[in-house]
């Protein structure tokens, strides 16, 4: 072979290679690979985020209510980044059977009053999403099935919700979420 | 590859000749399916839904690809361009109605394939890879099936995509924010519409893809009989053409009139009312249920009512229904009796008849029902059973079994003698 530096040994270690053995085209080989394996995760990131919700999904982030037409014992459905929520005004009687339950046997412990505002307890303000898989629960409407605890009622896999919208019984995990809100007026709520 | 006995392609024509030079394609159809792959000479119907499978991916790739370019993957449209496709366009209530019924036949014809491979033990050596990439193929079905059911937009699609998507909100920290992530919202809309229609696209060719694979991997030890014997002498085979293509024909035609029944004369029978009303993400429909074909795994996921331990219910219901597939890609180590079929295994046959199929057959009836007693408790029953099937059952009676004697060959099982089989006699008794 006409190549000059074909000693046996001179294989074993690299003609060029410096003292601790590393050759100038192992540096090479490490940078390229390194650079190419950064450059390679960093489009995945927008690979990756592109899935996530979009601006203008993201905008559509509040909603305003008037609260003042609502008797009572009665709820209404309204729509928050496209998903139901229930408003209730409560009567005398929910709140109080809410505040019987002895904290100890609810799956997800919080009392009335810590779902609601203060000066307000009687305004239950929720999503209408089911916690197991989010269908929308019956007991908003006029004429419902409330369930068995008298607050909501999800006939996909039959979780029953109490007054408080809490969960009493079937495979949901937790409470009906509140969302955040505030009173803007005496009479009307900002969801988001 | 295939056995020495196989016939060797011959091209005689210049231009066979000429392609065999540059692309040899013929000799690998004549390999394949051709009379150059010589296949056990005693396979019987349940060996036809492989080939049925491929038809099926076949018809819904043409079907589909002629649905794709009149159907408009926007929120505010779809369900409309269903309905346009259903009544404005030529024949399209045929090639929707061949589509949407084609996924089901497409299932039938996979769930059969699967149980004859869980009766003819298929799974087992040298043959586990083809049975690992046909689990995945299944998953990859059940995939796309799903983000297809969601295109027309109707109210099941809907609440359909909110609770299957919901599933993965039961992983602890993660669930949440990977729902939203997957839908591009907080609930289904036009950003999750558009990418099952994007993935539902290319997920059948995915599947093509991991078919090949299937294909290869199968050609290389050959398909499995009714004996579970191994091929042992070119006696024991006949060539793939015409002996199959015939067969494989004939079955394709039964299979044909069972799928225009339904296209033509029964086409919502498996489909739900509910879905020819447009999604509403105010109103849940009194009794949502998926698509027939997950049904078994339906039942499974309601059958966690309560929590177990500090597991969440909800937790339990969506490990359990995921694993009810994932077993299947460890039975070929959980069953490790070295006799493949079932015809010789008298316990396991009892196992297979009046354990996992009635239990089958319950999952499936209560995955449809209503979420009530006594479905719910029926469920749970057969949900403990399956597993244990699996689990429990599966390696035990592998181990204790006294299997009945085999066939020295298949060419002694199917004539009642075999010369080699009279050869090797003799030659053990002259030792
Ligand atoms: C593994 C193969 C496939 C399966 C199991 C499958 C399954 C489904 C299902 C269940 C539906 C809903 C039918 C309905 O209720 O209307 C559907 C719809 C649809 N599929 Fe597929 N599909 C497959 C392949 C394809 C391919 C390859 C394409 C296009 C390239 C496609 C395009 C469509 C379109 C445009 C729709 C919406 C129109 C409609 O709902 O009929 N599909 N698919
Ligand atoms: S979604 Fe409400 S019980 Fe399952």
């Amino acid at each position: 072979m006409a190549t000059s530096t074909g000693t046996p040994q001179g294989n074993a270690v690299a003609p060029e290679a410096g003292e601790n053995g590393v050759r100038r085209r192992d540096f090479i080989n490490i940078a390229a690979v390194s650079a190419a394996g950064v450059g390679g995760v960093a489009t995945l990131i927008p690979l990756v985020s592109q899935m996530a919700p979009s601006k203008d999904v993201l905008a559509e982030s509040t909603t305003e209510l008037d609260i003042s037409s609502i008797e009572p014992g009665q709820a209404i459905k309204a729509v928050f980044r496209k998903q139901p929520v229930f408003v209730r005004n409560l009567t005398q009687k929910e709140i109080d059977e809410a505040n019987a339950v002895p904290l100890s046997i609810l799956r997800d412990p919080q009392t009335l009053a810590e779902r609601t505002k203060e000066g307000h307890h009687n305004l239950l303000v929720t999503m209408g999403v089911c916690t197991h898989l989010g269908c929308v629960p019956l007991g908003a409407a006029e004429g419902e099935n409330k369930g068995e605890y008298g607050g909501y009622f999800c006939p996909c896999h039959g979780s029953s919700y109490d007054t408080a919208a809490r969960i009493r019984k079937g495979p949901a995990p937790s409470n009906l979420v509140v969302p955040d809100y505030q009173f803007t007026t005496d009479t009307t709520i900002l969801i988001g | 590859m295939s056995f020495p006995w196989a016939k060797h392609y011959a091209p005689k024509h210049p231009l066979t000749r000429f392609l065999d030079e540059k692309l040899p394609l013929p000799r690998l159809v004549y390999n394949a399916v051709g009379a150059g792959y010589p296949v056990p000479r005693n396979l019987n119907y349940m060996y036809n839904f492989g080939v049925l499978a491929g038809f099926c991916l076949l018809l819904q790739i043409v079907t589909g690809v002629i649905l794709a370019m009149h159907y408009a993957p926007n929120s505010l449209v779809a369900f409309g361009s269903t309905e346009h496709i259903m009544r404005d366009v030529n024949w399209g209530w045929m090639l929707r109605y061949g589509h949407a019924n084609g996924a089901s036949f497409f299932f039938v014809v996979v769930y059969l394939h699967i149980f004859r491979g869980f009766f003819y033990g298929s799974y087992k050596a040298p043959r586990e890879m083809i049975w690992l990439l046909g689990v995945v193929i299944f998953l990859l079905m059940m995939a796309t099936a799903f983000m297809g059911y969601v295109l027309p937009w109707g109210q099941m699609s809907y609440w359909g995509a909110k609770v299957i998507t919901g599933l993965f909100s039961a992983i602890p920290l993660v669930g949440e924010p990977l729902q939203v992530w997957l839908l591009g919202g907080y609930a289904p809309d036009n950003a999750a519409l558009n990418r099952f229609f994007s993935l539902h696209f290319l997920l059948p060719f995915v599947i093509a893809g991991v078919v090949i694979l299937h294909i290869w991997a199968l050609h290389i030890p050959g398909s499995t009989n009714p004996t579970g014997v191994e091929v042992k002498s070119e006696s024991d085979t006949v060539p793939f053409h015409p002996y199959y293509t015939a067969k494989d024909g004939f079955g394709l035609g039964v299979f044909l009139i069972c799928y225009c029944a339904f296209v033509f004369f029964l086409p919502n029978y498996l489909g739900h009312p509910d879905n020819y009303i447009e999604a509403n993400a105010l109103s849940t429909p009194a009794h949502i249920v998926p698509e027939w074909y997950f049904w078994p795994f339906y039942a499974i996921l309601r059958a966690f009512t309560a929590d177990i331990f500090f597991i969440p219910a909800k937790l339990m219901g969506v490990l359990a229904m995921f694993s009810a597939i994932l077993v299947w890609f460890f039975l070929p180590w959980l069953d490790n009796s070295p006799v493949r079929s079932g015809h010789y295994r008298p316990l396991f046959r009892k196992f297979f008849w009046f354990g996992l199929i009635p239990t089958m057959a319950v999952l499936f009836y209560c995955g449809g029902a209503a979420a009530e007693e006594p479905y719910v408790m029926l469920s749970q029953v057969a949900t403990a059973y399956y597993f244990l099937h699996f689990l429990v059952v599966l390696p035990i009676v592998s181990r204790i079994e006294k299997p009945k004697p085999l066939p020295f060959s298949i060419t002694e099982a199917v004539l009642g003698s075999d010369n080699k089989a009279v050869l090797s006699e003799n030659a053990k008794s002259a030792v």
